[in-house]
């Protein structure tokens, strides 16, 4: 069952330096299932996870065939039914808790006010709830989390409550964007087993953004490789080793292996062909 | 003249020169592109103008008396902004007042930034105790609102264009010092001062030759940024009458003489003050722009 | 050993007093400081304190009894010893012009510039906050032009040539407000004698006592000025908010905030804000120090009797301890809104704490 389709996926920006089109047609479909993004900085693939959300602010813009997410046009959509979509239905974790969580407000009411605001519940409810969500992330000492304020966390700790905060109410469409690129590499592996258990057994339809494809590749079903705003290759996580673009060859060949040869490794070789 | 464009534009310049030439040829094109920046700078090109060549546009003497011809209201030909309580001619005082104001803010632009920039960088270069103590001046000097400690020197030194400058410039070089010594805090640890003074060169050689041309060009901005606030400061010392003295068509003062015919004949002290006004604009709009092109981080501040 | 990364709560409070006492130390250097600067000026002046104080006809041995009086015949360090410490208990000496001591001058002058100042900042935070907002949250649109422009005109104008204008336009064409003074001639006696003065400031007195016909008159009279300077304090302020919005909303946790569906009303007025304020209070203490100087040419014009104008008065009679009195008292209330702000600045910042 699709959950999202997107065909022909443009964004746009017109900038004093001229038109900078940083997604140029893209199209995929999502079930149930993770699918990953890879590419270089500048590929678009945060373009492409934003504007599903319809959150590429002016002057970017946002033009596609047909964008459908569980049967709702988010072309067509009013920004209040998008706003309804967003926190409800679809969610981001963004790449650093650092600057993705509000400074002068503390994590209990960063967690609540969806809760409090959205879904009118009572402040000692949102609470609670907000005690669960942060059990589930494997938080121990919960209370004294809430009252915390960001700068006082860890990045591992900050990655948590942002995922916790996305997932309270239950998404049906996580967008994960970097969730562990500005971790601490002994974190990372923590952080991406809490957010694969969520995913996991909320049976949530997940886009995972990255430029680690080896990451990706472990971590997804499915794989979009982009390169300058074009998605270059499609390919299930399973077969990344036989693929075939020579960009995604390049991507893998320009990672350290246990066991490769010692020599240096190979730069990125990039063609222009490529971007057509 | 297309070929200078295309040297000026040439994305691989051959020389040190070139490239700079064509940084400075984008960010003339980036302020063209701002309208307000452009009407600041004809602003200020117009005031240069009309102080230098003050005695040829002036139709009248701006200070021979003519009482047969008090408070000519604006519009009549010859007196288009009409005549003063002496009957002196409003348009030719604003012209030479245009002298004075442009004499003041030449002088506090001068030496206030110099000040400033020397105390600001030393406290930064040297740290410690230096810092400590130049800072505390640089504190107490900004505890003082800028108008009253002007007001109170031009008590002391007495009124006159000399001393108001002098009031001003003690008054104005604090927020220089502040942003040299940002500034020289951000380099004096880089690697290019460490490579000078592996070479040998003395403290004073570090901060002339290397530290103070890297805090040039927020100094820079905040000059022009300061120029309105200079002209406003000077006017108000010439208002009370502590700055420039009469007969000199200084216009705060000009103001200040209409006071007392506001009601009856507006002209005499609001066509001075309008003066005032666009000049105090023109250098805003200025500094604005220019601000936008140099240091693109703060645009808007 | 991620839960130790939390610092314990209950000392916040304890290490906002702490810092405010290291703040407190540092400002009385600067008021110290403050005080040498006005004590070279008056050792400066070319008057003579002596002969002004007891006029020109003294006799020698009058001369001599006063100089020792004033302690001038002690070495300077000592001079200025004594003058800190006078000043620190608010003795300022006495005028030159009525022979009254300073310090009590400058109470009865105090209030009305309070009183206009406080109502300019007001109407300046209260406009030029959402003027602010608006302008940043549209940029390049005609009402972020707009605001631009009327702030930076605001920057521009002569202050004390809009009073003039103003009283020209509002009081003398159209008679909208009152004219100079705080009151109408008529009210100033009953001022005098039947209303109880509790604070000198006129708008809170008229109507702590009830009197709210002078209460109207006072605010027709106060509205303009208050307007004036107010216009300079919106300038600036919406100037700074706009700047300071444009910077927050270009943050990532703004995003956020827009991925938990939160209306954008909120987003801009609760997230954004409240990142905002914390710079903006430093701007709105400075607007408001920055008001007492605008004071000084705005009460000359409309014979408002603050301190500005008790300043400008003395200045052009010579009487130096007036002028230097109320110039201390200046530069102290800037010392103390810096205090201020400073504080507040730590409570809205929890990074600061």
């Amino acid at each position: 069952m699709t959950l999202l389709s997107v065909r022909n996926l443009r964004v746009s920006f017109d900038t004093e330096a001229g038109l900078v089109e940083a997604v140029r047609g893209v199209s995929f479909d999502l079930g149930r299932e993770r699918l990953g993004i890879v590419g270089e900085s500048g590929s678009g693939k945060t373009m492409t996870g934003r504007s599903v959300l319809r959150l590429i602010r002016p002057p970017g813009k946002i033009e596609a065939d047909a964008m459908h997410f569980d049967g709702a046009d988010l072309m067509a959509a009013s920004e209040a039914e998008m706003r309804a979509l967003r926190g409800r239905r679809m969610a981001m974790v963004m790449q650093d808790p650092k600057y993705s969580l509000n400074p002068v407000m503390n994590v209990g009411a960063q967690l609540t006010e969806g809760l409090r605001q959205r879904d009118r519940l009572s402040a000692g409810d949102a609470r609670r709830k907000a005690i669960d969500a942060l059990e589930a992330v494997q938080i121990r000492d919960p209370e004294r989390v809430l009252s915390a304020y960001p700068h006082e966390l860890s990045g591992g700790m900050g990655q948590r409550v942002m995922i916790a905060m996305m997932l309270i109410p239950s998404p049906d469409l996580l967008i994960a964007d970097e969730p562990t690129s500005a971790l601490d590499v002994t974190v990372q592996a923590e952080v991406l087993s809490i957010l694969d258990g969520l995913v996991r057994d909320r049976g949530m339809g997940l886009i995972f953004i990255s430029h680690d494809l080896r990451l990706v590749a472990r971590f997804c079903d499915r794989v979009l490789v982009m390169y300058k705003g074009r998605v270059v290759e499609e390919l299930a996580a399973r077969d990344l080793m036989q693929a075939r673009h020579p960009y995604t060859q390049g991507l893998l060949n320009c990672l350290p292996r246990i066991g490769g040869s010692r020599g240096p490794l190979p730069g990125l070789d990039r063609n222009a062909e490529w971007a057509r | 003249m297309a070929g200078v464009a295309t040297w000026l534009r040439e994305p691989n310049p051959t020389s040190r020169w070139q490239a700079r030439a064509g940084q400075g040829y984008l960010s003339w094109l980036r302020f063209c592109r701002n309208p307000l920046a452009m009407i600041g700078l004809a602003i200020t090109v117009l005031l240069v103008l009309m102080s230098l060549f003050a005695p040829l546009l002036a139709p009248h003497d701006p200070i021979a008396q003519d009482l047969t011809h008090r408070f000519i209201p604006p519009g009549t030909p010859g007196n288009w902004l009409g005549t003063d309580d002496f009957g002196r001619d409003i348009w030719s005082r604003i012209l030479f007042g245009s002298r004075i104001t442009l004499y003041i803010v030449v002088l506090v632009i001068l030496t206030a930034p110099v000040v400033g920039l020397i105390i600001g960088t030393v406290a930064g270069y040297f740290g410690g105790w230096i810092d400590q103590v130049l800072m505390r001046i640089t504190d107490i000097f900004l505890a003082f609102p800028k108008l009253i400690l002007a007001l109170a020197l031009v008590a002391v030194l007495g009124p006159g264009i000399e001393n108001a400058v002098l009031a001003i410039a003690l008054t104005s070089w604090p927020p220089y010092a502040r942003v040299a010594r940002a500034e020289t805090l951000t380099v004096r640890n880089s690697d290019y001062i460490a490579a000078v003074r592996l070479q040998g060169a003395g403290a004073a050689r570090i901060i002339w030759g290397h530290i103070m041309p890297m805090c040039l060009p927020s100094v820079i901005i905040r000059v022009t940024l300061d120029m309105a606030g200079v002209i406003l400061i000077a006017a108000g010392l010439g208002f009370l009458g502590l700055g420039v003295q009469p007969p000199l068509p200084e216009w705060g003062m000009m103001i200040s003489s209409g006071r007392k015919f506001l009601f009856d004949q507006w002209w005499v002290a609001t066509m001075p003050g309008l003066a005032i006004f666009i000049v105090s604009l023109g250098f805003n709009l200025l500094g604005d722009g220019l601000r936008d092109v140099l240091d693109p981080r703060s645009a808007g501040r | 050993m991620e839960q130790s990364d939390i610092p314990g709560h209950q000392a916040p409070l304890l290490r906002i007093a702490r810092q405010a006492g290291a703040t407190t130390a540092q400002l009385l250097v600067t008021f110290i400081g403050l005080l040498a600067v006005t004590f070279i000026i008056s050792r400066v002046v070319p008057i003579d304190p002596v002969s002004a104080l007891i006029g020109e006809r003294a006799t020698a041995d009058q001369i001599a009894e006063a100089r020792l009086r004033l302690g001038l015949d002690e070495p300077l360090w000592r001079q200025f010893l004594l003058y800190v410490w006078q000043a620190l208990h608010g003795d300022f000496g006495l005028s030159i012009k009525t022979h009254q001591p300073v310090i009590q001058e400058i109470a009865r002058f105090f209030p009305a510039t309070l009183e206009l100042s406080t109502l300019a900042t007001i109407i300046g935070v209260l406009i030029g906050i959402p003027a602010g907002v608006l302008a940043a949250t549209r940029p390049g649109s005609l009402p972020d032009q707009i605001v631009r422009l009327v702030g930076l005109m605001g920057y521009s104008m002569p202050v004390f040539w809009l009073a003039l204008i103003g009283l020209l336009v509002f009081y003398g064409d159209l008679g909208w407000v009152g004219g100079p003074g705080r009151l109408d001639a008529s009210y100033d006696m009953m001022m005098e004698f039947e209303v109880t003065q509790y604070t000198g400031m006129v708008l809170v007195d008229t109507a702590l006592n009830g009197r709210w016909d002078m209460f109207a008159n006072a605010f027709s009279h106060i509205i303009l000025p208050a307007s004036i300077l107010g216009y300079l304090s919106m300038a600036y302020i919406s100037r700074m908010t706009r700047s300071f919005m444009m910077n927050e909303l270009g943050q990532e946790y703004i995003t956020t905030a827009r991925v938990k569906g939160m209306p954008e009303r909120r987003v801009i007025w609760v997230h954004a804000m409240k990142n905002v304020m914390v710079p903006l209070i430093t701007v709105i203490a400075l607007s408001y120090a920055f008001l007492l100087e605008g004071a000084v040419l705005t009460e000359t014009i409309f014979a408002w009797p603050g301190l500005g104008r008790y300043i400008t008065d003395a200045l052009l009679v010579a009487d130096m301890p007036a002028v230097l009195g109320g110039t201390v008292v200046v530069g102290a209330v800037y010392i103390g809104l810096n205090m201020v702000s400073d504080l507040l600045y730590r409570l809205a910042d929890p990074r600061a704490r």
